[in-house]
């Protein structure tokens, strides 16, 4: 057998990126961190005074400019969206940009302007950076990395392990709209898909959700690679709790679903990056609800499920038809199929 | 039409379908799906829930990269490692090759990250741009499925042919589904009593491709989408032949499939193709089940160009994907289902493609009896 390599899969956010980390990068970690994976970290703060929360993370996408936004603004939403599903309010963010030569400054510029007005918008600074340049050949135009430090705005700070049996699950729109988005972008698929990313920072949004809800949003998290299957799988294990939701009360844009369809792809594994799904106790469901409702990226919002004892660790669809089937942890990389 | 009152006609209709079956089926009936789209769609709408005891729906061998022989998948894999570009749709790439071949990569996907140039493709038309893009370099298309994606092979093929693209072969391993029926039919221990025929091959060989096996094996068809509703109006279509002990064609998909199909998709494929004897996995040889080049496209023929041998070799050890495609048992009853294949870890190609009926299975048959109470 030759040597294991790391492969695509292993960036697709499912079980190949899980086994990725459990085998090879945990025990680079903390071991208090390496516990629960979160979208962000929380590092303890002096008594009286809020914890900050820390996240990183690095951005590839072809192509750089795709409809609905670019690797720029894709950068700046992926960092703050991380921060916010710890209730963090995104303050403080570095950049670091590996650049290859040949890369017209136009476009750096027009990546630049972008994660700027995307920064205003959420009220964030960035206060420090890098920039690398690689030979043509050796990176995808560019790459982005950045790390986001924010002050956490509730307590107890919500988290995936705090999903409780009767808790309403919500999601602030229709769903996989980046990933194919981004897949019609790069691909020549052979017909036309009229959909647009999703890509929006969300803090805004979560902070009207906390104001609602308070202690009572128990888990958030931004359904990004993997799409909302892994968010909810994830959720279902590290709460060991089981996780139904009806397909009645998803939304699927007809585009997605076209595209979907035809690719043989399920919906509920696509990338979205601009969709908070929360976790909120059954007494202020309703409250929450209306406050996303009330929000311009939450007008979609709905409740599309619940949190139940039986089948921990799983996630359950109760379909159109009222049958139920598992939605498993997907895979890897979404491979197109033969048809 | 609101999106609420859609769904409450959804379930409703989903309540009576499953009184209508309950009153119909008055004896062990078993239905082969042929295809794995509606392998999968079955499997993501729960279907089986509606359905009585009595009646089983078994896959059958409708899904491309699974029939697609170890030999084959191996030679693919060999190829792309020999330096050529090789293309292929991305269904192929997790596809495990014969296990025991030396050094070999396993896979396309493991081949790729060790260096071969493999790129996924959404059409074989792109593969004609790829090779014109490297006038330099050996393309190769791999040109796996059934006569759904045949058509759009050999219409690459001409295109090639017309621009004059040297550069470019296609690895043809096609597969015809009405004689892999016919094989499936006379094979003995496959008991079946109707037909689920497929929808996409359809709308290209037409409903009365069926025809021929219902005269000699009496066997009820019935052309399905791929819809809810479609996939149960094919099924209580069976049903009723077989309790009036009647054999047709249904077509219950009308909407996309004629009679005679798409003639002018059957000429593009049998201008460039022909049919010729090949070897099914789990199937065994089947003649006239393939196709091979014609004379005047034998440039194209990458098997011939590059050399390929394609050896017969066994199928994975602990593999049942034959049996599988055949009917003849269920996913779970493989030993390896669950432990150790799995879909990031496949044994076989059943686990891997998305038509797969083990991958169905999996993502979606998990449930323990008492999750799968049917609100309907």
């Amino acid at each position: 057998m030759a040597e294991p390599v790391v492969t695509l899969a292993h960036g697709g956010g499912g079980a190949s990126t899980r086994q990725l980390l459990r085998d090879i990068l945990l025990p680079l970690l903390d071991p208090a961190h390496a516990l629960h994976l979160e979208d962000a970290a929380l590092l303890p703060a002096a008594a009286g005074s809020p914890a900050w929360a820390i996240t990183t993370d690095g951005f590839t996408v072809r192509p750089l400019f795709f409809p609905g936004g670019d690797i720029g603004k894709l950068a700046v939403c992926g960092t703050v969206n991380d921060l916010a599903m710890r209730g963090a309010r995104p303050e403080v963010l570095t950049v670091s940009m590996v650049l290859e030569e040949g890369l017209p400054l136009g476009t750096l510029e027009r990546v630049v302007a972008s994660m700027r007005a995307t920064l205003d918008a959420v009220g964030a600074v960035v206060v420090a950076g890098d920039t690398k340049v690689v030979e043509r050949g050796r990176g995808d135009g560019m790459f982005l990395s950045m790390s986001g430090l924010g002050k956490v705005q509730v307590s107890p700070p919500p988290a995936a392990f705090r999903a409780q049996p009767g808790d309403q699950v919500l999601i602030n729109g229709p769903i996989g709209d980046h990933g194919i988005a981004v897949l019609a972008a790069r691909e020549n698929l052979g017909f036309s898909v009229a959909v647009e990313s999703d890509c929006a920072p969300l803090w805004s949004l979560v902070e009207t959700m906390l104001s609602a809800g308070g202690p009572d949003v128990h888990v958030l998290r931004d359904p990004t690679r993997g799409g909302l299957a892994a968010a909810l799988n994830e959720i279902a294990a590290d709460s060991r709790v089981g996780v139904i939701i009806r397909e009645a009360d998803l939304t699927v844009t007809a585009g997605v679903r076209g595209a979907c369809d035809l690719l043989g792809f399920d919906p509920l594994t696509i990338a979205n990056e601009g969709k908070v799904v929360a976790f909120v106790a059954p007494r202020q469901a309703t409250a929450v609800l209306e406050a996303m409702r009330a929000h311009p990226l939450g007008r979609g919002s709905a409740v599309i499920g619940e949190v139940i004892t039986d089948s921990p660790g799983r996630v359950l669809l109760e379909t159109d038809l009222g049958t139920r089937r598992l939605v498993d942890m997907p895979g890897g990389e979404l491979l197109p199929r033969i048809c | 039409m609101t999106r609420a009152s859609t769904d409450g006609q959804r379930v409703l209709a989903a309540h009576r379908f499953r009184q209508m079956l309950a009153e119909l089926v008055d004896r062990p009936i078993r239905l082969m799906e042929v295809c794995g789209t509606h392998s999968q769609a079955i499997g993501r709408f729960g279907l089986r829930q509606l359905l009585p005891a009595d009646l089983r729906l078994l896959s059958g061998p409708g899904c491309p990269v699974c029939v697609t022989t170890p030999g084959e998948i191996s030679a693919m894999i060999a190829l792309a490692t020999s330096g050529v570009i090789v293309c292929t749709f991305g269904d192929m790439m997790r596809v495990p090759g014969h296990t025991d071949n030396g050094s070999a990569p396993p896979t396309l996907s493991l081949a790729k990250a060790q260096g071969a140039d493999v790129r996924v493709v959404y059409s074989p038309l792109q593969a004609v741009e790829i090779a014109q893009a490297h006038p330099d370099r050996e393309v190769v298309f791999l040109g796996v499925g059934f006569e759904t994606t045949a058509p759009a092979v050999a219409a690459a093929v001409l295109s090639a042919a017309r621009q004059r693209v040297p550069n470019l072969s296609v690895f043809a391993a096609h597969k015809l589904v009405p004689p892999a029926l016919v094989a499936l039919l006379q094979s003995p221990g496959v008991a079946l009593d109707g037909l689920l025929c497929p929808g996409h091959v359809s709308t290209i060989i037409g409903a009365q491709a069926y025809a021929p096996l219902v005269q000699q094996y009496g066997i009820p068809c019935a052309v399905a989408g791929f819809a809810p509703g479609e996939i149960m109006a094919g099924i209580l279509s069976l049903v009723r032949q077989v309790r009036a002990g009647e054999a047709r064609v249904d077509n219950d998909y009308a909407r996309a499939v004629r009679p005679e199909g798409n003639p002018l998709a059957l000429r593009t494929m049998y201008e460039v193709f022909r049919p010729a004897d090949t070897t099914w996995r789990g199937l065994g040889t089947i003649a006239d089940s393939g196709l091979a080049f014609r004379e005047a496209y034998r440039g194209f023929d990458a098997v011939a160009r590059h050399g390929v041998e394609v050896a017969v070799l066994p199928e994975p050890p602990g593999c049942c994907c034959g049996a599988v495609l055949r009917g003849a048992i269920s996913p779970r009853d493989c030993p390896s289902f669950g432990d150790p294949c799995r879909p990031e870890s496949p044994v076989g190609p059943c686990m891997v493609s998305s038509e797969g009926s083990c991958a169905a299975e999996w993502r979606y048959g998990q449930l323990a009896p008492e999750v799968r109470e049917v609100t309907a």
